[in-house]
């Protein structure tokens, strides 16, 4: 290992801005003559617009203008597009409806957003704004998810029948059918996974601005990938060439999916800053973030196991509807489908699965991948469905998974479900957490709570997840309308100080250091001489962005290419100046030396000579040293692990505490363990508040989203959770140059089954079944008064 | 209605005029650009605005700039010392207690609230965690901004 390369848990480079407060962060850039955006926003989840009137807002003292959706219309801005199709059974598209920036005649969902007024300062806009006057006809919404597609209820879309955007398959129900009629035993489930809000710390912000003189455009934005954003407004809403519009995203402060997609606010302020020929700004507010940023999860599903008389896992059957929200946002139709009935097999030898997904519009906020995106409920289904079958068998719950589990030997292991698993060893991360949970020991600690009055129980979750997403040909097969590949550059500087350019985006994970590593760790040049840049179109190549745990797999495999090509470049100079043959030139810790002598030249003296070039082979060689790589991933990378929890309920209140966390993880090679235990305990968080706290809820009735403000969406708080034991295992990735698998998302993908499995075992001495999440004290206290009735 | 204040903000006299509804934490990052201190949310649950008055923190978001008259006022700028970083600030880095940052600033001002409360004792997860209830961090899981509060309180109670 090289000092501070990979495997070393230094610091981040990072920190000491973010520490000191000078971090940059989009609502922290202001422009000279900026004007500020106040957004009007549809209090209805329903109704027709029947006019729009925005003469008292620019009468308002300080209203600079103000905008509607006709005003847009007039200028032919396009609609927010989707960028990802999904082929029906039937093999028809998806039904798409458009989705306009601006709602001129019809609103789908509280917070769907009507005009924009600029003003010279943030509280005028916001005054300004409320002078704006909406004429609604209100309609009645569709809410619920399961019933959004029955006969009869309001239609969201007049281009989607029954509210269904898609109905799609995977698997062979024949087979399954075939293993149900044989089956010994058969464990049945139906589960909500619950809708969730991301809560970036950081609200999105934007800011815009328009020079008349050239014709350019700058959009800062807190995205996560700023590339795409370019190309979807650019190409799809605003129709700018991408040469005249920068992107870029400072630093960000969170995103966990939802800073992801394109959104109407950024076409807005871009738009309307031509117009008024000068810079627009607009953040959230919290309350806005909630009807505005996309949501994720909230499936509805029916699962079923078929098994033989051992235990072992015959065929598994899921039907699931998918609430999409009130459009299509920018990956929707890609969550509730490959990245998640894909993973159905788990890290079980199932041999035949079929999976159905009904996919609905609801007049809900859109829905969109967040932290794990398919994947937690994918693992939430299968993971709570396996304790049931654990129960049916009448078997231990980590004794049903051994049997069950795709055995080391077995990769690659293909699945019913389409993937291909490339490496891991599940049995190895199972006993793992086993004996650091002390999983043996479990019924004395179950007794002693028992004797404070307390229950308690324990809950596994074994988890895979597909990352690193994912080779662009199949990707394309599968209806992406994007590549998947990701892009670097690495410029050495003629003092022999590097600069990285990378497509991925960071939003806390720490791509400054552990790209910074990887330089350290392949040429040899210290940390603190390497610096890492990301987030601005009009400096990096190209780049994908930072989601489905991809950066290092697919971002840092770009780097590890671009750095193999600096090596290359590297030994033809040090040939030529060492006077032997390239052949005989060999390349280790940052030094050139001719094999078998002690001739020898430091990678800093190479990218010296090849900025100034009086010594150096011009007839064959460019000057310079600077190297760009494009990585096409070549599978899906497939982190795996397993997660053990134990809870204590108090039955008289009905509080859920989680009392201890083990998570065992096989990320494949780990660049920085520090900052991988992080990302780690984050997800488990992210998870347990999932399991216990966090849910929108709608109202039914209205629409309304009754948990719009962090007063009454529950996230989880320090004194919500325990510590957490980590540890990892390594299988490397066969197929990426560096072997690594990713590790942002595995804490949320096991968390929350993991930790609903040990609620059930708490409750399960008192004959109380499957409840829902979130476990909440007046849940789990109306499911133990529910129960005692029932005994009395 | 145009309102004004004089108040101390990181050991400098400021003289200040804002219209009368502008919030310490708009004056903070408006006014005086001091962006370090931010803003999550807009009902007083997350803690990201966190700041100093008078030594004890406070969220800046539900306090008007005029209530500052006469206070002193230190933000996340104003803790290093001849760029040493703060012994919090410290612990912050060596423990990895933040991914983000932007919750940080909020954090590491609360932190210190929690040691300043506490002068003197050997603090426990348990009162750490009780006490920075106020504070919202979705990055981290709050293991290691735990760890890193416990591991400032010993060199600031050595201080
Ligand atoms: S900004 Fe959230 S508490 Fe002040
Ligand atoms: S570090 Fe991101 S919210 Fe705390």
């Amino acid at each position: 290992m090289a000092d501070g390369g990979i495997g070393a848990a230094i610091t981040r480079k990072e920190d000491r801005r973010f520490l000191a407060g000078r971090g940059t962060y989009t609502d922290d850039i202001n422009r000279p003559g900026q004007v500020y955006a106040a957004i009007v926003r549809s209090p209805h989840a329903h109704a027709r617009v029947k006019s729009v009137d925005v003469s008292q807002a620019l009468a308002f003292p300080g209203a600079v203008a103000a905008f509607t959706g006709a005003d847009m219309a007039a200028d032919g801005v396009g609609g927010l597009p989707c960028g990802w199709g999904i082929t029906q059974i039937d093999g028809s598209p998806m039904a798409e409806p458009p989705h306009p920036v601006l709602q001129a005649e019809r609103v789908r969902h509280v917070g769907d957003p009507i005009a924009v007024v600029l003003a010279e300062t943030r509280n005028g806009a916001r005054d300004a704004a409320e002078k704006v006057a909406v004429e609604y006809e209100v309609l009645d919404p569709v809410i619920d998810t399961a019933r959004a597609d029955a006969d009869g209820a309001p239609r969201v879309h007049d281009e989607a029948r029954n509210n269904i955007c898609f109905d799609w398959q995977i698997g062979d129900a024949g087979p399954v059918d075939a293993a149900f009629a044989k089956a010994d035993k058969v464990a049945t489930l139906n589960l909500i996974n619950t809708r969730m809000a991301t809560c970036a710390m950081e609200p999105r912000a934007a800011v815009a601005e328009y020079e008349s003189g050239t014709g350019h455009y700058t959009l800062y934005t807190s995205s996560q990938n700023p590339h795409v954003i370019r190309l979807l407004l650019g190409a799809f809403v605003l129709n700018i060439p991408e040469h005249k519009l920068r992107v870029v995203s400072p630093d960000v402060g969170g995103g966990f999916g939802s800073k992801i997609f394109h959104y109407a606010e950024e076409a807005i302020v871009t738009w309307a800053a031509a117009k008024v020929g000068r810079p627009v700004k607009w953040t959230a507010e919290r309350a806005e973030s909630f009807v505005s940023d996309a949501q994720g999860r909230d499936h509805v599903s029916k699962a079923e196991l078929a098994m033989d008389g051992d235990g072992r896992f015959l065929a598994l059957r899921v039907s699931t509807h998918a609430n999409l929200g009130a459009y299509l946002s920018s990956f929707a139709p890609l969550v509730p489908t490959y990245l998640y009935a894909t993973l159905l097999a788990g890290q079980y030898a199932t041999p035949a699965i079929h999976a159905t997904v009904r996919a609905v519009f609801t007049n809900t906020v859109p829905v969109d991948a967040l932290r794990g995106a398919g994947r937690p409920e994918a693992t939430y289904l299968i993971e709570r469905l396996v304790d049931e079958a654990a129960s049916v068998a009448g078997l231990d719950p980590a004794e049903i998974r051994r049997r069950n589990l795709v055995p080391p030997d077995a990769f690659p292991y293909q699945t019913p479900v389409a993937l291909a698993y490339d490496s891991g060893n599940y049995a190895e991360t199972l006993d793992a957490a086993l004996k650091d949970g002390d999983y043996a020991g479990f019924e004395t600690r179950r007794a002693d709570a028992k004797a404070r009055g307390k229950l308690r129980g324990i809950g596994l979750a074994a988890y895979i997840e597909a990352c690193g997403a994912a080779p662009s040909a199949i990707a394309g097969q599968l209806g992406a309308r994007a590549g998947l590949y990701e892009s670097a550059e690495v410029r050495f500087h003629p003092t022999g100080t590097v600069t990285v350019f990378t497509g991925s985006q960071s939003q806390g994970q720490g791509h400054e250091t552990t790209f910074a590593q990887l330089i350290t760790e392949r040429l040899g040049v210290p940390v603190e001489n390497v610096e890492v840049i990301h987030g601005d179109t009009d400096r990096i190549p190209f780049g994908m962005g930072t989601y489905g745990s991809r950066s290092l797999a697919v971002g840092g495999s770009a780097i590890a290419r671009a750095t193999d090509k600096i090596v290359a470049k590297g030994k033809k100079i040090a040939a030529h100046i060492l006077e032997a043959s390239e052949d005989d030139i060999e390349f280790s810790a940052g030094t050139f030396s001719v094999a078998g002598t002690d001739r020898t030249l430091s990678i800093g003296e190479v990218a010296g000579a090849a900025y100034v070039p009086h010594n150096y082979p011009l007839d064959e060689l460019e000057p310079g040293l600077d190297e760009s790589a494009f990585y096409d991933p070549a599978n899906f990378t497939f982190p795996a692990g397993c997660q053990l929890c134990e809870v204590e309920i108090d039955p008289e209140t009905g509080t859920v505490e989680v009392v201890d966390f083990t998570a065992i993880d096989d990320f494949g090679r780990i660049v920085n363990p520090m900052i991988v235990d992080g990302q780690v305990h984050g997800g488990i968080a992210h998870g347990i508040g999932q399991a216990l706290f966090e849910n929108c809820v709608y109202d039914g009735a209205s629409g309304q989203l009754l948990t719009g403000s962090l007063n009454d969406y529950c996230m989880p708080r320090a004194d919500n959770l325990p510590s957490f034991r980590t540890d990892t295992r390594e299988t490397l990735c066969p197929h990426n140059p560096l072997g690594v698998k990713g590790c942002g998302e595995a804490g949320t993908i096991g968390g929350a089954a993991a930790v609903m499995n040990a609620v059930a075992d708490a409750l399960k001495p008192l004959g109380i079944g499957h409840i829902d999440m979130p476990a909440s004290p007046y849940h789990v206290w109306q499911a133990i008064h529910q129960s005692r009735n029932k005994t009395a | 209605m145009t309102v004004s204040f004089s108040m101390t903000v990181n050991g400098k006299p400021v003289k200040g005029e804002c219209e009368d509804r502008t919030l310490l934490v708009q004056y903070l990052r408006e006014h005086m650009g001091l962006t370090g201190t931010h803003v999550g949310c807009d009902t007083t649950q997350c803690g990201c605005c966190t700041v100093h008055i008078d030594g004890i923190p406070m969220k800046s978001c539900t306090m008007l700039a005029v209530s500052a008259d006469g206070c002193e006022v230190t933000t996340i700028e104003g803790l290093a010392k001849d760029g040493q970083l703060h012994p919090m600030q410290d612990a912050f880095r060596e423990n990895h207690g933040l991914q983000c940052g932007f919750c940080t600033p909020g954090m590491v001002m609360s932190a210190i609230g929690i040691v300043d409360r506490h002068r003197g004792e050997k603090l426990d997860e348990k009162t750490v965690r009780h006490e920075l209830e106020g504070n919202i961090c979705r990055c981290t899981g709050y293991h290691n901004i735990v760890k890193a509060v416990l591991a400032a309180s010993e060199v600031m109670n050595k201080a």
